[in-house]
């Protein structure tokens, strides 16, 4: 009788049952990073599955922009990456003026000085929005003093912003032809050079930041466990996913459209293109969640040294928008894409001639990023999901549009 | 290489299915594929060694109006290896818009043909999990159609404004 149920007992050890449960994560969840859902299948707490549903900030962009001239379409842009709305609003005007461009008929040129407005304005941006990324992702993490350190320092990038189009985080400024002119400032006026004097108050005072940062979360041994080695995106995959910006080159591709393909003005700058590498002795593998982390803040350091080589240059004269009489592109179709903080951001446009366009997509960087998110969580842990979602560093504005 | 290069190489390859290579209009020339051949046009371009087209970067659905019944598919892909890029474009009828699924060569297909198929009712043979993705999933109809109408009440919401 005693062996029996020393077999059966032994039985049930082996082939332990559970149930299979499933969670919602989100919408409502402060480490989704808006309103993204997860519909979690757990085998006690390994994730058999993590099977994301979105939509839910879902405002028809496309439907919107057909009824829409081209310039009205600019604000609309501003509220799909509401953290790098700059970087939109940039994208969506080059792609416009490429598909204008193409008609030989009209001579049409973005001034100089708007040129160079448009890079300083864009790689403050991109600080301020890894700044976001890098603050969110401490206090997904558990930690919660970066996040206080991190908007306490955006706040100042923010106000930069504010002198110089108004709004805080959706600002319309840069226009189809050169930026926005709302709050004048002369060329070598007075208010030009206090607004270059303050930024460059704000990268000397920001620059050693970066290190301070570095020493508080980066190097956190709390921190590193819970994302070395974490989700191991593999170079093959990224691609395949269309994963781009700091989470491809976080897998180790060295690819970054500023310097690849480059549009604007991008090809005077000096610059590194920051690649993850493996790092044994910290236990970092090329692909994991912290190389992903890490890309975004070597980053930081090479907007700051864009932004000082304009400085250093200082504005070239003239005026900040190109001579036009209306936008009207010519009939025809244009992919355009540049490098947005989060990735590639394009803007596919199909024009009949008329001033609004048959049809716009917005080629969302996060929503391609986010479709890897279901392989790369299957066996991992709940709380490594966290540590995956703030390494993507996903806007859901921009996923959902 | 150039879309001129790529079209002639997937005109001999593929005879027929090789629709033809659009370059009056403004922006970008685009290849258009018979949409049946679409599937093993991109394994082609994707697995051959001087092609390499490792990336697809966009896809996207288009109705150029009610006046032209046909819908189509514009696939922008791009190549690290070689650093090129090619737009193919395959255009089916309203009426039944069926095509293969590209979401085995490239995985973000997955969820670019799903956004396609819920805005603009594209259904993609091979496709393992079609289910609306933007939407909710009892919405009717597919809005980015330019004839599409909007229903006056949503689960007892109006939804004209």
């Amino acid at each position: 009788m005693e062996t029996t149920q020393q077999t059966e007992s032994k039985i049930i050890e082996l082939k332990p049952f559970t149930d299979e449960m499933v969670v919602n994560m989100g919408p409502q969840h402060p480490s989704t990073h808006g309103v993204l859902r997860l519909e979690l299948r757990l085998d006690g707490e390994v994730v058999r599955e993590a099977i994301p549903h979105i939509g839910y900030l879902h405002r028809c962009f496309e439907k919107h922009s057909e009824n829409l001239s081209y310039p009205q379409i600019i604000p609309f842009t501003d509220r799909m990456d509401y953290v790098a709305a700059m970087n939109q609003n940039w994208g969506f005007c080059l792609a416009v003026e490429k598909l204008m461009a193409a008609d030989e008929t009209k001579d049409f040129a973005v001034p100089e000085r708007a040129e160079y407005l448009r890079v300083l304005i864009c790689e403050l941006n991109r600080i301020a929005s890894h700044l976001l990324s890098f603050g969110t992702y401490g206090m997904d993490i558990g930690a919660f003093t970066p996040f206080l350190y991190a908007f306490r320092d955006r706040e100042r990038l923010l106000l930069l912003f504010e002198k110089i189009c108004g709004a805080r985080l959706t600002y319309n400024y840069i226009r189809i032809g050169g930026v926005s002119e709302i709050i004048p400032m002369e060329p070598g006026s007075v208010d030009e050079q206090n607004f270059l004097d303050e930024i460059k108050d704000f990268l000397d005072y920001f620059e050693p930041k970066i290190d301070e940062y570095n020493d508080l979360l980066t190097s956190n041994s709390i921190f590193s466990e819970r994302t070395m080695s974490v989700a191991v995106m593999s170079a093959e995959m990224a691609l395949s996913y269309g994963a781009t910006g700091p989470n491809l080159r976080g897998s180790g591709v060295d690819w970054d459209l500023r310097r690849d393909e480059p549009y604007s003005i991008y090809d005077r700058f000096d610059f590194d293109v920051p690649v993850a590498k493996d790092i044994p002795e910290l236990g970092a593998v090329v692909g994991d969640c912290w190389s992903r982390y890490k890309v975004r803040m070597d980053e930081m350091k090479e907007s700051v040294r864009i932004v000082r080589q304009i400085l250093a240059e200082g504005l070239p004269d003239g005026p900040v928008m190109a001579d036009l009489k209306a936008v009207r592109p010519p009939k025809g179709e244009i992919y355009f894409r540049s490098e947005a903080p989060r990735g590639e951001l394009g803007f596919y446009i199909v024009s009949d001639g008329t001033p609004k366009p048959v049809r716009l997509k917005g080629r969302s960087p996060c929503f391609s990023a986010l479709s890897a998110l279901q392989e790369l969580s299957r066996g991992l842990m709940v709380a490594d999901i966290i540590a995956i979602i703030g390494s993507i560093d996903i806007v859901m504005g921009e996923v959902d549009r | 290489m150039n879309p001129e290069e790529i079209y002639k190489i997937l005109s001999d390859k593929f005879g027929e299915s090789v629709l033809g290579l659009e370059t009056e209009l403004a922006g970008d020339p685009n290849i258009q594929i018979a949409p049946a051949a679409i599937a093993d046009v991109c394994q082609y371009l994707a697995e051959t060694g001087t092609l390499a087209f490792d990336s697809l970067m966009c896809l996207s659905g288009v109705d150029l109006g009610a006046k032209e019944e046909e819908l189509s598919i514009v696939y922008h892909i791009y190549s690290m290896q070689h650093r090129h890029s090619v737009v193919l474009r395959a255009s089916v009828p309203k009426t039944d818009a069926h095509l293969p699924s590209v979401s085995h060569i490239w995985k973000t297909a997955d969820w670019h043909e799903r956004e396609a198929y819920d805005l603009y009712g594209f259904f993609f043979e091979g496709h393992t999990d079609l289910r609306r993705i933007l939407l909710p999933d009892d919405w009717e109809g597919y809005p980015l159609r330019k004839d599409y109408k909007e229903p006056d009440f949503y689960r007892g919401m109006r939804v004209p404004y």
